[in-house]
Order: structure tokens, then C-alpha cells, then sequence
């Protein structure tokens, strides 16, 4: 649902690629500090003054998340059809040909493989920056197959979501991702291999209500919107103020919807813990028949 | 009151009965004059309604008097015997479910439930679940799976409800959770899309081995409306945006997302519920029938496969 809002808003794009005078300095959105942007990128995007966590490229996220030069990209071969020879007020094609040469990726999402302190690990890592990381058939697609490599490889699999919901241009195909991207996870599961998911700001729509809060755990980056509906359309529903913190990661927390807010500057090392824990259970399983008479 | 594309049709109807009350008011036989306007509006309705716009069959499908799912929970089952809760949260009157026989077999049949007047829609939410309502499908799930139930779920809704408790309590994450418990069925599961099938909301009890769809229904990832309001900026280019999301039956089919399209009675469901009850039952009968040959592996993965090939993309 995010496309047409993305180009309306004119938002910066990737992040960190503007190299003009101009954008040597820049305003956090937060607390309306002057910040160096090479100290805001120095430090993982996360505001020097006041932490708060800005939005972050992928290839940024990679870096964070992989220990260094172990990355291999899987994704990239697949690029969006117009099924629906989708017109608003500009064709589908059009829209999706311009942000790709603004992004340099076929699509919405970056996967592959990679080592997170030594952990095999496959990495998803979703690009808010491309088309408001909305969820189309490539998007979908490359989830599925990140996921099914993954079950294949024996590796454990970490979603970084930011999406702005599914692709209103690819119609029912898009909302039909849903489906498949929790239907490709049941490979992970099988081989009881973890699945976690970190949430990041914006994380709506179709990609919360699929893949993104199937995680055996889920976390979430602090302030981080995390929701169904926006709160624009909750708003315009019930008519009424929303509460304060409303739909953010720590009121989540609070709600019981994730299992924990994590910083990111302690991001890594705490999904490498979590990944040792989960895999670190008995060697053995209970015999079924035995398992059985327990319970 | 009428759909405003359906008004030549109403006049006709109306002239009809008319020429009938004068006939036997006045004693004179009309009858070769009230044959021929009959024909004449048996062509309008077939040609009216052969010719709609998306736009048009969303006003369809969303249709006052077109049957609702408890229209169908007690007309085309025998025995529907109600289950309440999400034994958790309360009792969700947007998604009806329960125990039930479909010609002679029994189902766990799930519904969503629209009001058939203003009283009921308030009461049911106007078919718009809260996370109760999908913990109550889970739950309802579990229970076909342990008693070997096939499962069958109508769909009718705009969508899951977008308010706070539905958001505090994870709207998102019991849909996911509901579209996950309903891939992982043990038993036979056939949905159809009797109106309106409204985005995830929709989709939460939509992962079936075979999906159908009456011919007026509609199924989309948004309501032409909310799609209008973001990409041109104004609700009220709600039929462009119609046009462009292909939510129709036939288009679906084309797409690959239904199965299969169960023609409605001439006129719509609305003017004629029992016949197209009646034909929605057929099909169940029928399709249920096709997929008893298979076995409980057999069904989990056919059902995954169908939603696993769902996609179109070209390489790059
Ligand atoms: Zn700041």
C-alpha cells in the first residue's frame, strides 16, 4: 500500500548516498539536533544525541548483521510483472522502473546467506527505501525461496522487516504472499531450525499479519511502528485520540505482542545468544512413544 | 432499495405487476402482453447483468438482501449447532462458527457474518472480526483437525477490524497465526467467497485446498475505496481504482486465486438467495466429494502448494 505514498512523500533515498554539501549535516527527526551524518552512520543510525533509531539501509543492515565479508547474496534475479497492467495516475512498470534505478535492486528485499558470530544464518533483510518495502509476488518469492534455502542448508533464518504492507498495484497476487511466505516457514520448522524475526520501523499491513510475527521469537527495535491497520486508519475509523506510545515496539512489549525491544548497537550479539540458546537443546529427542505416555 | 444500475430492471418489474392487478381488477386477459414483457425483463437482467462494471459488481456483492453467511449456515446445512468463544478473549459475533452436516456429512463450517439490517450490522461489527474472532477460528480448527472434520469457511467481510483493542490485543499476529493453523489442517478444507472478501482479514480463513467464488463476489488486498483514497488521493475515484485492482470473479480465476466460479441465479443472489444457496451447495457437495480420495499428508500438501505457486514475476 505504500508505493504511491513513498513517491508522494519524496522521501530521501537509501539513506546515506547523499554526498551534496547540503547533506553533510542533517536534522534528526526526533530531537532536532544538528547531527554530522557521517557520525549518524558511524554509529548504526542511531541519533548521537538522542538514540533514537533511524531508518536504515540494507546494505547497513547486512554489515550490523554479518560477520565481516561472509554475505552471499541469493536474491536480485527476479523482478516485478505487471499482472494487472496496473494504471493510477502513472502505469505500475513505470513507478516500479524508476525506484528501482533509485534503489539498484530489482525489488523490495535483499536475502542470503551469511555467518552471525559464526552462526549459519540465512539473512532477509527488507528495504523500506524501495516502494515503502510493500510486499509484491518478487517480495513474496524471495522470502519463500530464502526460506525454503534456508531449511535446505540447515541454517537458522532472521527477518528484518520494514514494510508499509502489501502491494496495492499487484492486487489479490500481493495479499496471496501472505499465504506463501507463512506456508514456506513450515520447511524451517520441520527441521526445528529457529526462525527469528526483528521488526523495525515501519513493520504494517500484510508483512505483520504473514511472515513477519511467525517468528519462534520476535523482536523489535525500539519506537519501531509495529501494527495491522495504521494509525492514520484507526484513527479515521474510531474517530478518537489514539494512546500515547500507540502501537510502538515498547507498548508491544507491554501488550505481550513481542518477546523483547532490543537496541540495535546490541542487536547482534543478542540474536547470536538467542540463536546459540534455541540450538543448543538436548541432542536427543524423546522418543515419541515416550513422549506420548507423559503427556 | 435498489442498486442504481438495477433500476430499468425494478420499472419493468413494477409495470409487470401492475398489468397483472389491472387484469384482475378489471377482468381482461393480458396474458400475451405480460408474457412478453416478462421476456423482456428476463433479457434486461441477463444483459444488465452480463455487462457490469467492477465497480457495479462490488455494489453487487456488497448487495442489501444478498444471503449472508448464516443465511447459509441454516438453509444449505442440516443440524448447525453454534460453538461460541475464543475461550481467551470473549465471542466474536463477526465469525460465526460451529458444527453442522453438509448433506449428510459432518463439517466444521466457519462464516463471517454481515447484519441483514442495521440492528444486526451493529452487532456483528459489519462482518469486521477483532482477533477474537480469528482465535476463535483457531481454536475451531484444532477441533476438525482432532475429530477428522472437513472444513469449510464462507468469507464475507471488508476486513479484519482496525481499531485499538483489535491492535492491542494483535490483530496481525492472529491472523498470521489463523493463516498458518489453516495450512497446517489434517482434514479437507473449501472456502468460498460468498460477498465480500476483504484483504488479510479475508485471507485468515481463506487457506483452502480449493477456493470458490460466487460470480458477483468480489476479493481484493483493499477495499476500492481505501485504494482510491491513497493512489488518487479521493475516495470517490472508487471505480477507477475498481477497474484497476481486477477483484472481479472472473478475474480472480484468471489470476489464478479462485478454483472455481459458482454462477449466480440471473439478477444476482440478492434477488433470488435460495437459488444461489442452493448452488453454492452443489458445489461444496461436489468438491468435497473430489478431494476424499486423498490422504491427510496429501491434503496439507496440495493446499500448500496452491498458495506456494501464487505470484507472478518475470526474471530479472
Ligand atoms: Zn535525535
Amino acid at each position: 500500500m505504500a508505493l504511491e505514498r513513498f513517491f508522494r512523500r519524496k522521501r530521501p533515498t537509501k539513506g546515506d548516498e547523499d554526498q551534496s554539501p547540503a547533506g553533510l549535516w542533517m536534522k534528526c527527526d526526533a530531537c532536532s539536533a544538528q547531527i554530522y551524518r557521517k557520525d549518524l552512520v558511524a554509529n548504526q543510525y542511531v541519533c548521537p544525541e538522542c538514540r533514537h533509531h533511524h531508518r536504515m539501509p540494507v546494505d547497513a543492515r547486512i554489515q550490523l548483521l554479518a560477520d565481516d565479508d561472509t554475505f552471499e547474496l541469493w536474491s536480485g534475479k527476479l523482478t516485478p510483472r505487471d499482472p494487472l497492467q496496473f494504471v493510477d495516475t502513472k502505469p505500475y512498470p513505470e513507478r516500479i522502473a524508476k525506484v528501482q534505478d533509485q534503489q539498484q535492486r530489482p525489488d523490495a528485499v535483499v536475502t542470503g546467506a551469511a555467518r552471525l558470530e559464526g552462526e549459519d544464518v540465512a539473512l532477509v533483510v527488507m528495504d523500506f527505501f524501495f516502494a515503502g518495502g510493500s510486499m509484491g509476488s518478487v517480495v513474496g518469492e524471495e522470502v519463500t525461496r530464502a526460506a525454503e534455502r534456508a531449511a535446505e542448508e540447515d541454517r537458522s533464518l532472521i527477518a528484518v522487516t520494514a514494510s508499509g504492507g502489501a502491494r496495492m498495484q499487484e492486487g489479490a497476487l500481493s495479499l496471496m504472499q501472505m499465504a506463501k511466505t507463512t506456508v514456506a516457514l513450515e520447511a524451517l520448522s520441520e527441521r526445528r531450525l529457529p526462525y527469528i524475526s526483528v521488526l523495525t520501523d515501519p513493520t504494517t499491513g500484510g508483512v505483520t499479519a504473514s511472515f513477519a510475527t511467525l517468528g519462534d521469537l520476535i523482536v523489535a527495535e525500539p519506537n519501531a511502528l509495529i501494527c495491522f491497520a495504521g494509525p492514520r486508519v484507526i484513527q479515521q475509523t474510531i474517530k478518537q485520540d489514539l494512546p500515547e506510545g500507540f502501537q510502538r515496539a515498547e507498548f508491544l512489549l507491554k501488550k505481550g505482542m513481542v518477546d523483547d525491544v532490543i537496541p540495535r548497537q546490541q542487536l547482534k550479539e543478542r540474536l547470536a545468544l538467542y540463536l546459540r540458546l534455541l540450538r543448543g537443546g538436548l541432542a536427543k529427542e524423546v522418543p515419541e512413544v515416550e513422549r506420548a505416555a507423559v503427556i | 432499495m435498489p442498486l442504481s444500475f438495477e433500476q430499468p430492471i425494478v420499472e419493468l418489474e413494477t409495470k409487470i405487476s401492475d398489468m397483472r392487478s389491472y387484469a384482475a381488477e378489471q377482468g381482461v386477459d393480458l396474458t400475451d402482453e405480460i408474457q412478453l414483457l416478462e421476456q423482456r425483463l428476463e433479457r434486461l437482467k441477463k444483459e444488465t447483468f452480463a455487462n457490469l462494471s467492477r465497480w457495479q459488481r462490488v455494489q453487487v456483492a456488497r448487495a442489501p438482501g444478498r444471503p449472508t453467511g448464516m443465511d447459509y449456515l441454516q438453509s444449505i446445512f442440516e443440524d448447525f449447532t453454534e460453538l461460541h468463544g475464543d475461550r481467551a478473549l470473549g465471542d466474536d459475533p463477526a465469525l460465526v462458527g460451529g458444527l453442522a452436516f453438509l448433506q449428510g456429512q459432518s463439517v466444521m463450517v466457519l462464516a463471517q457474518q454481515k447484519g441483514r439490517d442495521t440492528k444486526e450490522n451493529i452487532h456483528r461489527n459489519f462482518g469486521m472480526s477483532h482477533p477474537s474472532g480469528y482465535r476463535k477460528a483457531i481454536r475451531l480448527f484444532d477441533l476438525a483437525d482432532k475429530f477428522h472434520l472437513p472444513v469449510i469457511t464462507l468469507i464475507d467481510t471488508p476486513g479484519a477490524y482496525p481499531g485499538i483493542a483489535a491492535e492491542e490485543q494483535g490483530q496481525a499476529w492472529v491472523i498470521a497465526e489463523s493463516i498458518r493453523r489453516m495450512s497446517r489442517l489434517r482434514v479437507p478444507a473449501i472456502s468460498v467467497v460468498i460477498g465480500e472478501g476483504g484483504s488479510g482479514g479475508a485471507l485468515a480463513v481463506g487457506v483452502a485446498n480449493r477456493v470458490l467464488i460466487l460470480e458477483n463476489a468480489i476479493y481484493s488486498v483493499i477495499s476500492p475505496e481505501s485504494c482510491a483514497a491513497i493512489l488518487w488521493r479521493d475516495s470517490t475515484e472508487a471505480p477507477k481504482a475498481a477497474e484497476a485492482l481486477r477483484l472481479t470473479a472472473d478475474d480472480l480465476l484468471q489470476l489464478g486465486i479462485v478454483d472455481r466460479v459458482i454462477d449466480e441465479p440471473v439478477g444476482g443472489a440478492h434477488r433470488n438467495p435460495g437459488s444461489a444457496m442452493e448452488r453454492v451447495k452443489g458445489a461444496l457437495v461436489e468438491e468435497l466429494a473430489a478431494l476424499m480420495s486423498l490422504t491427510s499428508d496429501e491434503w496439507i500438501r496440495q493446499r500448500r502448494e496452491r498458495f506456494r505457486h501464487l505470484g507472478e514475476f518475470d526474471l530479472v
